[in-house]
């Protein structure tokens, strides 16, 4: 049974990596690598299911590859199958099937026809590893790769301004939710003293004695993947992205954003549900989340005028119902639930061009000039400031905005006043200070000492938030960022067990994947003399390849699952102690804007309406 | 020469004037009309005023619009031989002298010219970037579309707009007013708002200070979103293009923008920023300067020249051969029947069937609406339609008596499932359905009722109030049908104008047109121009009625069209995209005609077979070496299905109108490129029933083409863009994703295959007739003087062409000797996707 659960993982793995070899303009082919791959899939879970309901549903477990371990740590892939799995597995492969079908002629003569089909392919692989995850560390591979996808995907039609602009917010958003998730697995890790498996969170035992003395770690693991959770499945305060993900083709909107990643959320509660379904207050606040969202997300649904932001807020609300669902303990109905929506919503979208000749038809028939509803019936006053504050979308966007990006932002701005060359004035000579520190630390006083790591730590963030705000040079930026890491791995040398070759994970993947980087920027030079970051500049259009590979090379850079920097990430979080809240703190920090000011860069330099107008540009408002 | 004739120069010696700046901005923002009136026009209708290239240049240099084929690609197109050598050096000569060709045509093929472009426009507003890096737009457009979307939506949102009797302004200072929050951020806005006391003069005082700018400064912000002002404008204009009215008008936009502005600015700087003229240091140049002619653009009309005239040549070439061949071809003994179609594009290979399939029938082309203006009311409606070309505004009501069966429904378009608690309860109902609807739409694709279906606009069995026996009988100021003296009128100005006035056949058809598809939001485009956007079936039953009514016969006899009382005239309707055919009234035939009508349907639908065929040739889905039959079952799937976003090419690749009988084209293939309007010049002699025919044809083909035209070379700015991630706002325009500005145009979709060349009017009389009836009306005049229309007439007399340039007619030689002559186009057919040249079909 194993082996053939392993083999059904593989599959959408095999199918992205045959499509990238797939002949670019060859349509033919490219489908039909996406139609067999996600239908043999398909096919695969729903014998297998079967397979399994005959053989009594066990809940299964497989500890598959260990990629690393040492003495106290080990990192490994694990998958499980359960109920969740099979709903979510086939909810997933039923509609990424029917929705190949669909785009092999909808994207017809599209310019990007196998981009396209390789980023569907990848985010279901991605998609298949999380809902396939057995713990934590599976888990955010997946969540890495629907991060990434997810971006690819809203910013598909990549030389438009505003797809691209949501495509960075959305990946904004899904940063954040990463922030939770790392912030959990670090806490777990102290927990358990060990990765562990979402099997091993249902045996109660195991925590009740940690929670007995510890009760606040175990709310802050929920609460923190709570957060993710939100994020994820936009619930408050995050819900205004979903809508802004509507701007690639009708039917990656409709599977993704209407259907698969929206309800990723909801997938995370139910896996950790064993784990705080002993915690009251936290399904306390699982349920007024749920609450809250449903209802404000309803409000803002029933004032749109547009027939894909309607459909986006009408799903929210009813995920914000599932989340109440799940607090009170109905997991099979939120299961139910979901199936349900996610076909709803799927279909909704997809038939979302037709609803101008149904709906004017229906029109000119039943109409009534002005139809009554129930907030006719308010008092004046209370109905005009709903209705505005609906229309505002409750200025959730301008929430986010102003509490987490615009404090980053001043914050860089405040270091405007470093050049590239002051830069390694300072960082140079303070990094061999701190190397020489390090040598010596045992012989430093141990108040000084324990304020060390959290110092580098600070340093690093330090440039990591002017990368982020650096407005002129890409290549400061960029170094900026590779620096960071180098900081970071000096903080966590300070910690005990880190040893050499933990930091060579670490550090090795960050050294290619910036030299890499690096060249690419200055070959673009070679072509592009005015190259800051002020403005979108577009230059995918005559630098498809230099794109490619300086996407890739920053993918890496965030750490993202193609290289040992990914486990080097974990491992880092494996030795910050429990007590280290800054140190923790700043370091997923760094992660995260590290991640953002790679995207931002990626999509100033490449991405948005080409720079030069020998060509047909698009409007900036389009 | 002056651009446009309210514009002169908006320096500083001109005082702003609201007016005037209101009416220009109309003037130049798109004039689409609400999706569901969906009608052709040309795109730079603003330039017409202007000679073709001038028109071009300047729309390219004032709103960076690109306007022609780039030049790799007009290159490309001569490396494979689609532009004629001979014709690129003919044109070049006739332009430049033949002592300058050799230079001339090293700059076409060979020179590098930077072909960047930027505009004008936007460059004053620039300024608040550049010097207060601030981008206004950022901040101030998705508010400004989200209040505009929803006061204007018509039927999306469950919750509307909660005032909307007042006007725009007014609605939104009524709920300022009375609400405990505001769409703004910063208070001046609102208090300006709420005192209504400011125009846009004052307000714009505070934001740009220099009287001398604010001319330029509005067309700078209106055109940063110049789908919604077009939008507004053109409600403001038409407010009955929506069913639910709503009083808006472009000033109240400008003033709520202008507010929106100030309140960004405010926010962001307090009270410490001053308007945007003081800081200015070098003020941009005015916008509408009139852009003077440049090596570049005298290559680029030069190769579009070439372009245009390597097509028409053959065209010309053909028709030439033909009517050597085909001269003294005088009518038949016998016909069998005869089928009046819309001149539409379309309509040209399915009449080249029918004539194959039955060689003694006959075909007519004609304007779609058959020369019945009316509004309908289908029963049960709470409103009319249009159904003439829209600029017509008829005095007469069909009504439909006696339907049966149900307006259909389907939940998944009902709001419900978008609200809180019921959208509980469907999503884990419906839901289910929802997975099973989506299964068979991806492998069983059928009829829904969210397809829109030509057949379904009129019930056929239903009865039309069609004859009006007493003028007081009106309803909404409308006469309820025709008396029998205006049923006379119409006829026989259909006939005479078609050239029908002897020889009738037993059945005359006449054939409307309309369209079925799903999942399309431009469904509206796929009907009938002439019909104002909607199907062609009421006007053909209508027309049928009266044509068949005993005392419309005898006046018509009285004016001397004696038509046999066994001549009978049937209406259908063919669906250009499913090739379908029906017929109505078929029970009132007499018993001989009834028989002969089988035999006619089963000639229809033979036709119809291979019409499919051979449309199918521009559908990768479809293998067009397959049996007609078969192909015709794919081309009736593809029309329903969801995931299909081009279920027919609509007129793509038009190039042509021809203007005469049916004798000079029957045995041309034209690769249905060519709108036809049958017309007899014999029983015309001085152009009278010409005119009522060439009126039309500008602003009807001209406006296709040139739509087509525009959205093929910049799909970006002046078409809609793929249509793909298309987003349906408040049910009359799309947008791109949730914050987008409205798009005008076509999608690329719709205009891949076509070539943008503009239309040639071939019109079969003599040339001193012609100029005399173009001349007419200084609108006609218009497209054919500034040549935004080509124009030839061929002399029934010396069978001689005679082109039209610079005010006069004069001879035109084809180049080309012969066109190639087939036996059977059908291997040709099977096997080319791109579009063929002209052939003789022996």
């Amino acid at each position: 049974m194993n082996t053939l659960l392993n083999i059904l993982i593989l599959i959408p793995l095999l199918g992205f990596l045959t499509s990238l070899f797939a002949p670019k303009r060859n349509e033919v082919i490219i489908s039909r690598i996406a139609f067999f791959s996600v239908g043999i899939q398909l096919a695969g879970i729903f014998f297998f299911t079967g397979y399994w309901l005959l053989n009594g549903y066990p809940t299964l477990n497989i500890n598959d590859i260990v990629l690393f371990s040492s003495l106290d740590y080990v990192f490994f892939i694990d998958f499980s199958f359960d109920k969740i799995t099979v709903v979510y597995s086939l909810v997933g492969a039923m509609l990424t099937f029917l929705v190949t079908i669909y785009s092999r002629y909808y994207m017809h003569r599209e310019a990007s026809y196998k981009r396209f089909f390789s980023t569907i392919l990848f985010f279901y692989l991605g998609y298949t590893i999380a809902v396939f995850a057995g713990n934590f560390e599976t888990l955010f591979i997946g969540w890495e790769i629907l991060g990434i996808c997810s971006f690819l995907l809203i910013a598909f039609y990549r030389d438009r301004y505003f797809p691209v602009k949501n495509a960075i917010k959305v990946f904004s958003v899904y940063r954040i939710g990463d922030v939770g998730l790392i912030l959990a697995m670090w806490m777990s890790h102290h927990l358990w003293h060990t990765n562990i498996t979402f099997i091993q969170l249902d045996t109660y035992e195991l925590y009740h004695e940690a929670f007995e003395t510890e009760s606040w770690i175990g709310v802050f693991i929920s609460m923190a993947l709570l957060l993710t959770a939100a994020a994820k499945s936009a619930q408050l305060p995050f819900s205004s992205w979903l809508p802004r993900a509507m701007e690639g083709p009708t039917p990656s909107s409709a599977i993704f954003y209407g259907s698969l990643s929206v309800h990723l959320g909801v997938f995370l509660l139910m896996r950790t549900f064993p784990f705080w379904e002993q915690q009251f207050s936290v399904r306390v606040v699982i349920g007024l989340l749920g609450l809250s969202t449903s209802i404000i997300a309803s409000l803002i649904a029933r004032v749109q005028s547009s027939v894909k932001t309607q459909i986006a807020y009408a799903s929210i609300a009813q995920i914000g119902i599932m989340f109440i669902e799940l607090a009170a303990g109905f997991e099979n109905l939120a299961l139910f639930h979901f199936t349900g929506n996610a076909f709803l919503r799927t279909y909704q979208l997809l038939v979302s061009p037709s609803s101008v000749s149904y709906l004017i038809r229906e029109q000119f028939f039943n109409f009534k000039p002005r139809r009554q509803t129930i907030e006719d019936s308010f008092p004046k006053k209370i109905e005009y400031t709903i209705y505005m504050w609906s229309v505002k979308e409750w200025n959730l966007d301008a929430f986010i905005y102003r509490f987490l990006w615009k404090p980053l932002k001043v914050a860089g701005k405040q270091l405007r006043f470093l050049s590239v060359k002051q830069l390694f004035y300072y960082f140079i000579p303070a990094y061999t200070i701190g190397l020489i520190i390090l040598y010596f630390q045992d012989n430093i006083l141990k108040e000084v000492h324990d304020y060390l790591a959290a110092s580098f730590g600070i340093i690093g963030f330090i440039g990591v938030l002017k990368s982020f705000s650096e407005r002129k040079d890409p290549r400061m930026a960029w170094v900026l960022i590779v620096m960071t890491h180098f900081w970071i791995s000096l903080a966590i040398s300070f910690n005990e067990h880190f040893k050499y070759t933990e930091n060579l994970m670490y550090i090795s993947g960050i050294i290619i994947a910036g030299i890499v980087g690096y060249f690419c920027i200055r070959r673009l030079r070679r072509f592009e003399t005015n190259l800051d970051m002020n403005r979108f500049h577009g230059h995918a259009y005559e630098h498809p390849k230099i794109a490619l590979v300086f996407l890739i090379s920053s993918l890496a850079l965030a750490g993202f699952p193609i290289t040992s920097t990914f486990i080097g990430e974990d491992l880092i979080f494996s030795h910050i102690h429990e007590t280290q809240f800054v140190l923790a703190f700043i370091t997923s920090m760094c992660f995260i804007i590290n991640g953002l000011a790679l995207i931002r860069m990626y999509a100033r330099i490449f991405l948005g309406p080409h720079e030069k107008t020998y060509h047909e540009t698009p409007y900036r408002s389009s | 020469m002056e651009l446009h004739d309210v514009s002169n120069k908006n320096g500083s010696s001109a005082a702003f004037d609201e007016h005037k700046v209101l009416h220009d901005l109309r003037h130049y923002l798109p004039a689409q009309a609400p999706l569901k009136d969906f009608i052709h026009h040309n795109t730079l209708h603003a330039f017409q005023n202007l000679k073709f290239y001038d028109g071009l240049r300047n729309a390219s240099s004032i709103f960076g619009y690109k306007v022609s084929l780039s030049i790799s690609e007009y290159r490309s197109l001569y490396s494979s031989g689609r532009i004629r050598e001979d014709i690129l050096e003919k044109i070049i000569t006739e332009k430049k002298g033949a002592a300058s060709k050799p230079e001339w045509l090293k700059n076409v093929l060979h020179k590098n010219y930077d072909t960047s472009v930027s505009p004008r426009i936007g460059q004053l507003r620039a300024n608040w970037k550049k010097l207060f890096h601030l981008d206004l737009d950022f901040p101030v457009h998705p508010i400004l579309f989200r209040v505009l979307c929803s006061y204007l939506d018509q039927g999306v949102s469950i919750w509307n707009f909660p005032v909307s009797d007042k006007g725009f302004l007014k609605s939104i200072i009524e709920i300022e007013s009375q609400s405990y929050t505001s769409f703004f951020r910063s208070e001046r806005p609102r208090k300006l708002l709420l005192e209504n006391k400011s125009s846009i003069k004052d307000l714009l005082k505070i934001l740009v200070g220099d009287e001398s700018f604010y001319y330029q400064y509005l067309f700078d912000q209106q055109f940063a979103h110049q789908g919604w002002s077009g939008m507004v404008a053109t409600v403001e204009h038409q407010p009955e293009s929506f069913l639910d009215p709503k009083k808006i008008c472009l000033k109240d936009l400008i003033i709520f923008e202008l507010l929106l502005e100030i309140d960004a600015l405010d926010s962001k700087f307090g009270d410490i920023w001053g308007p945007l003229c003081s800081k200015i240091e070098n003020p941009p140049q005015d916008i509408f300067e009139f852009v003077p002619s440049s090596e570049l653009s005298e290559v680029m009309s030069i190769w579009q020249d070439a372009y245009e005239w390597s097509y028409y040549d053959d065209v010309l070439a053909g028709l030439k051969q033909e009517n050597k061949s085909h001269e003294n071809n005088g009518s038949f003994a016998h016909k069998s029947f005869q089928a009046m179609f819309c001149i539409d594009d379309r309509e040209c290979s399915i009449r080249r069937y029918l004539e194959k399939g039955d060689p003694n029938c006959e075909t007519f082309g004609t304007p779609g609406f058959f020369g019945v203006e009316f509004y309908f009311k289908p029963e049960h409606g709470k409103f009319h339609t249009k159904l003439c070309p829209a600029p017509v505004t008829p005095k007469f009501l069909i009504k439909e008596i006696g339907t049966h069966g149900k307006l259909e429904t389907d939940a998944h378009h009902s709001k419900k499932n978008n609200s809180l608690i019921v959208g509980w309860l469907l999503s884990q109902t419906l839901g289910f359905e929802s997975a099973y609807r989506l299964i068979m739409n991806v492998f069983r694709p059928s009829m829904s009722p969210a397809t829109a279906n030509s057949f379904k606009q009129m019930d056929k069995f239903a009865h039309l109030t069609i004859e009006n026996k007493n003028t007081a009988d009106t309803e909404d100021n409308l006469q309820i049908g025709f008396t029998i003296e205006e049923m006379a009128n119409r006829v026989e100005g259909l006939l005479k104008s078609i050239g029908l006035v002897k020889d009738y056949a037993p059945i005359i058809y006449v054939v409307g047109h309309g369209s079925s598809s799903v999942n399309n939001t431009y469904y509206a485009g796929y009907d009938c121009g002439a019909c104002s956007g909607r199907p062609g079936s009421v006007n053909a039953r209508v027309i049928c009625f009266m044509a068949n009514h005993p005392e419309v016969r005898k006046i018509l006899a009285d004016r001397g069209l004696i038509i046999p009382a066994e001549s009978q005239f049937i209406g259908g309707l063919h669906d250009t995209t499913r090739d379908e055919v029906d017929f109505f009234d078929e029970e009132n035939l007499n018993s001989k005609n009834a028989e002969d009508h089988k035999k006619n349907k089963s000639v229809f639908y033979k036709a119809l077979d291979l019409n499919a065929k051979e449309r199918s040739r521009r559908f990768e889905s479809i293998n067009t070496s397959e049996s007609a039959e078969k192909i015709h079952g794919k081309i009736l799937i593809r029309s329903v299905s969801l995931f299909e976003p081009r279920p027919e090419y609509n007129h793509a690749t038009n190039a042509l109108c021809i203007v005469g009988s049916r004798d000079l084209t029957k045995n041309l293939f034209l690769d249905r490129r060519s709108f036809m309007n049958s017309y007899d010049h014999k029983i015309d002699p001085e152009g009278k029933l010409l005119f009522n025919i060439m009126k039309p044809l500008g602003p009807v083909c001209g406006g296709i083409n040139l739509e087509y035209f525009f959205s093929r070379v910049d799909n970006h700015k002046l078409g809609a863009g793929t249509k793909l991630p298309h987003n349906v706002m408040g049910l009359f325009g799309v947008a791109n994703g949730a914050d987008g500005d409205l798009r005008p145009g076509l999608p690329s979709q719709m205009i891949e295959i076509h070539d943008p060349v503009r239309l040639m009017i071939i019109v079969e009389q003599r040339p001193e007739v012609v100029l005399q009836v173009i001349q007419k009306v200084p609108e006609v005049y218009e497209w054919f003087i500034n040549e935004w229309i080509h124009l030839v007439a061929l002399d029934p007399k010396t069978k001689e062409f005679h082109l039209f340039e610079e005010g006069q007619f004069s001879i035109y030689n084809p180049t080309k000797g012969r066109v190639d002559s087939v036996l059977n186009m059908m291997p040709i057919l099977e096997k080319e996707k791109e579009n063929i040249q002209v052939y003789s079909i022996k």
